[in-house]
């Protein structure tokens, strides 16, 4: 496979410093964005994969600091940039559909104008009526009328913030989108409906996404390639066929089997154990506690996220490699 | 819902008017001081009255012309018909001026110190305050907290009292107090200005520095919870410039619960106008009422204090009926 | 609940040591109380009486502070006054949250047509400003005393404690322990002595130096419009004596001036007190300050 790649990003580590202890969210993550691809990203609440998708952008706040890494974007790396060279790449070059769209308008500016600043920071030259021109022309391909360019958030329906968020994240034809739970705070039909908009948008752009969420069946939907996350680690990286078909990880192979089938009726399995705190982290590898399958070795030694054949990666000291 | 939320807003507007009107007819007549009995200590001061028959009509006279001489709920009913149409009776001590005239005068001074100094006071505190909040702000803005605690925990009239011993008595740069110099006459010309001007700055000094720091506390407050939004995340994802985010993200949407404080704190204006008139002899609201308190005038007593209690009730009610529009997370 | 009220007040006992507002303002506090209760030993009080020392004498080695231009001696004068403006302060504060405490825990509690009556009158008279009644009210009262006007402004200065104890009892309602509780037989009397009480006893604390704070302010205001009780020398009234013979164009500095600074200590202490309480009580303020 030699395709160009978008986003590559290199042992990225993010951390929380509170009360004189330090929490890894972040943990070593390194993985390739290819252009045009939807990766999607999924883990349980607090594994650490919106952490990664701000830091990214490197908008975490205090008290998340960056300790390490690289994320190269054109080939220059975005955590190394000044706060201007920041500020004109994002959003330019890399944009984001945000998780709680329903409060990610700003109550008193009407959308016109919270869509024109984001190209009026930008200084592309447009004219306003071109400005204009294209605020219609985006509300339109999400689906939305015209007059919404008028109108306040508080009276769209969340669907309609979410599409009109979605809008503004393509405004600027960026070559990657972080998409952080896109559909989240939507009810289910919306939810089909509004990734359906995000992925026609995103193919006819040919822009590279990031999909983070937890719904495995929106991802199975929409994403390429799958990436799972445990406490702040990635355990496993594989097309989204392959996954399903074959899960490598036993915390993949758990998550496949909690899934709730068409075909038979049987109980949801779930997962036994929670996630670790990340401020206890167990010895070895994360997820012994709660594998199934987990040996002395796994209590000692971290696995590290390897080939595991061509297209997939994963850090289990118990998968074996699959020659290619 | 709506609607029914509007009559019981009205409802009880109209509850504390004619409440504030009662207490108003009730405590005076609860005070030591007689009325007629002030006004004739003064004749006597003046040599006027000499005592007696001539005494007695004098009183009978004044009691049917202030209708002091009808039944208690009488005289009740006939003041709540009067003040409810804004008709507060003439003053005792300044016969036959009428209350509302008195009030009328007093108005433009209360409202063009006072007034003034709020705006003032809380555009520059919701600057302070918002920048105090702004990560990115310079350092120096911490270092104004501890200051405005201090100031906003200080009376504005014993700030004042140090001012004019500092400015007006030791350096000799302002007035001691008044509107304007004595001797000049009110009209509409530059010099008439400055010199309000020049008499205004110490009493507005003394307003500004003590509630500056309300403002900028409470503009921090908010503004901290504003800079936690997601609709700032998008923003700053956005690559807008700080300055956008900072006054049309964060400020705009901070200043909001402000506002509320705002319409509040203008429609106490007046109320809060007693000490400061009195300390810098200032001829406004609460100069009367002081006058007034001193001189047993019930009438300009009634008169001042139901006013006082009408502005608070209104700006109460504005604000309580524009908030729905000003903010529209609110459910309507 | 003993154990829930002990284990917040040892809460309270480690926060005290970790913010230095608390401190700062207890240090300011305690100091004019000190004033107080150990000035006399050091000054003869009998000088805060009118024509006991030689009138509108400037700072020396005899009179630290002078005289004023009644024969007073102003320490003497703040020897005094400063515990009767606190005593003032306390007794309106304390008259004011017990019944605001009160009012507020039984209209949260109890709900229905009583807290319709209660909360109307509190949203009413929290419009009516205070001042101009306090005015009215103070003007038609023969002779004022620190106890009269400690009463007057403690009818006033219930609104604010009333309304958020009921908020805050609401919410206990509905708290598991107190349904457990009412499962359980017991009386509303104890549900809110034990079950109730210890957990508003904390805001109610707060409420307290919020409102002898203003108690305080208000009482200064009425004394320095000359309402103030005309024979006890309070750090208003030297104020308000000071105004009216005109000690400030005649540059008796040292007679209104002493009364405005321990004013201001007083207020900038009880602010720091009543604000570190607010953050304790409220947890989400201190990630601000």
């Amino acid at each position: 496979m030699s395709q160009d790649i978008a986003l590559q990003v290199n042992n990225l580590r993010v951390s929380y410093k509170t009360g004189g202890q330090e929490v890894k969210a972040v943990d070593d993550v390194s993985f390739k964005l290819y252009a045009g691809e939807r990766l999607g990203i999924v883990g349980e609440s607090g594994s650490g994969k919106t952490t990664l998708a701000l830091a990214l952008m490197r908008l975490h706040k205090p008290p998340a600091s960056i300790e390490g890494g690289e994320a190269l974007l054109d080939g220059r790396d975005l955590l190394a940039l000044d706060r201007e060279e920041m500020r004109s790449t994002r959003w330019s070059k890399l944009s984001l559909i945000p998780q709680g769209s329903m409060n990610s308008l700003n109550p008193v500016i009407k959308i016109k104008h919270q869509m024109a600043d984001a190209i009026e920071a930008h200084e592309r030259g447009w004219t306003k009526s071109e400005i204009s021109k294209r605020i219609w022309h985006l509300l339109g391909r999400v689906g939305l009328p015209e007059s919404v360019a008028e109108m306040y958030p508080h009276e769209l329906s969340g669907g309609m913030k979410q599409r009109v968020c979605i809008a503004l994240a393509i405004i600027l034809e960026p070559s990657v989108i972080i998409a952080d739970e896109p559909t989240s705070a939507l009810d289910v039909v919306v939810q089909r409906v509004v990734m359906q908009t995000l992925n026609d948008v995103q193919a006819q752009l040919n822009a590279a996404m990031i999909i983070i969420g937890h719904d495995m069946g929106l991802m199975a939907q929409s994403a390429d390639r799958l990436a799972v996350m445990y406490a702040g680690k990635m355990v496993e990286v594989s097309p989204i066929g392959s996954f399903f078909k074959d899960p490598q990880h036993p915390y993949s192979k758990l998550l496949i089997s909690s899934l709730p089938s068409p075909e038979e009726k049987r109980e949801l399995a779930g997962i036994p154990g929670s996630q670790p705190s990340l401020l206890e982290l167990p010895s070895g590898c994360a997820f012994h506690p709660r594998c199934p399958v987990a040996v002395d070795h796994c209590k000692q030694v971290i696995p590290e996220l390897r080939d595991i054949s061509g297209d997939r990666r994963a850090a289990c000291h118990l998968v074996e490699d699959q020659a290619s | 819902m709506k609607q029914a939320y509007f009559i019981r807003r009205l409802i009880m507007f109209f509850v504390v008017v004619v409440l504030a009107a009662t207490l108003n007819f009730i405590i005076p007549r609860l005070a030591p001081g007689d009325p007629i009995g002030a006004v004739l200590e003064e004749l006597r001061a003046r040599g006027a009255s000499t005592g007696g028959d001539a005494e007695d009509e004098i009183v009978a006279a004044y009691r049917a012309r202030f209708g002091l001489d009808q039944p208690i709920q009488i005289q009740y009913f006939r003041f709540l018909f009067n003040t409810l149409r804004f008709d507060l009776g003439y003053s005792i001590s300044y016969y036959p001026q009428k209350v509302e005239a008195a009030l009328l005068r007093s108005l433009p001074w209360t409202v063009g110190l006072l007034a003034i100094s709020t705006l003032l006071s809380f555009a520059a505190g919701s600057f302070f305050g918002a920048m105090m909040a702004w990560p990115r702000a310079p350092g120096v803005m911490q270092r104004f907290v501890p200051m405005f605690m201090v100031l906003s925990a200080v009376p504005y009239y014993l700030l004042g009292l140090i001012l004019v011993y500092i400015f007006a008595f030791v350096m000799r740069l302002l007035p001691l107090g008044g509107a304007y110099s004595s001797g000049t006459v009110p009209r509409l010309d530059l010099d008439f200005l400055l010199d309000v001007i020049r008499h205004g700055i110490l009493p507005a000094l003394s307003i500004l520095l003590t509630s500056v720091g309300f403002w900028a506390l409470g503009m921090r407050g908010t503004m901290v919870t504003v800079l936690g939004e997601d609709y700032l995340t998008l923003a700053e994802a956005k690559g807008l410039p700080d300055r956008r985010i900072f006054f049309a993200y964060a400020m705009r949407n901070a200043l909001l619960p402000q506002v509320t404080s705002l319409a509040i704190a203008l429609g106490t204006v007046a109320s809060g106008s007693v000490l400061v008139e009195v300390v810098f002899n200032y001829p406004g609201i609460g100069w009367l009422l002081y006058n007034a308190l001193r001189s047993s005038d019930y009438y300009m007593v009634q008169g001042v204090t139901f006013f006082l209690v009408l502005t608070v009730a209104v700006s109460v009610l504005i604000v309580d009926l524009i908030y729905p529009l000003l903010d529209p997370r609110i459910e309507r | 609940m003993i154990e829930t009220f002990l284990r917040r007040s040892k809460a309270a006992g480690s926060y005290i040591l970790r913010t230095p507002k608390l401190l700062l303002g207890l240090v300011l506090l305690s100091s004019l109380l000190l004033l107080g209760l150990l000035g006399p030993q050091f000054v003869d009080v009998e000088k805060a009486r009118p024509i006991s020392v030689k009138p509108s004498q400037p700072p020396s080695a005899e009179y630290p502070l002078g005289t004023d231009s009644g024969g007073r001696d102003v320490l003497a004068v703040i020897i005094v006054g400063t515990p009767q403006t606190l005593r003032m302060g306390l007794l309106a504060g304390i008259v004011g949250v017990v019944l605001g405490t009160s009012l507020g825990l039984i209209a949260g509690y109890f709900g229905g047509r009583i807290d319709m009556i209660i909360s109307t009158a509190t949203d009413t008279m929290l419009t009516i400003p205070p001042l101009a009644i306090l005015l009215v009210v103070a003007a038609s009262v023969r002779t004022m005393s620190v106890e009269n006007m400690a009463l007057i402004i403690a009818l006033l200065s219930w609104m604010f404690p009333a309304r958020t104890i009921r908020a805050q009892v609401l919410s206990l309602r509905e708290q598991p322990y107190v349904h457990m509780a009412r499962l359980a037989g017991l009386s509303d009397i104890r549900i809110i002595f034990e079950e109730i009480m210890p957990n508003i006893l904390p805001l109610a604390a707060a409420s307290f130096v919020g409102a002898t704070s203003g108690a305080i302010l208000a009482g200064i205001g009425l004394e320095v419009l000359g309402m103030g009780p005309q024979r006890t020398p309070t750090l208003g009234m030297t104020i308000y004596w000071a105004q009216l013979y005109s000690a400030l164009i005649r540059g008796l500095w040292w007679w209104w001036l002493p009364p405005i600074l321990v004013l201001i200590v007083l207020f900038v202490g009880l602010f720091l007190v009543s604000a570190a309480m607010d953050e304790f009580v409220n947890p989400r303020l201190r990630k601000t300050g």
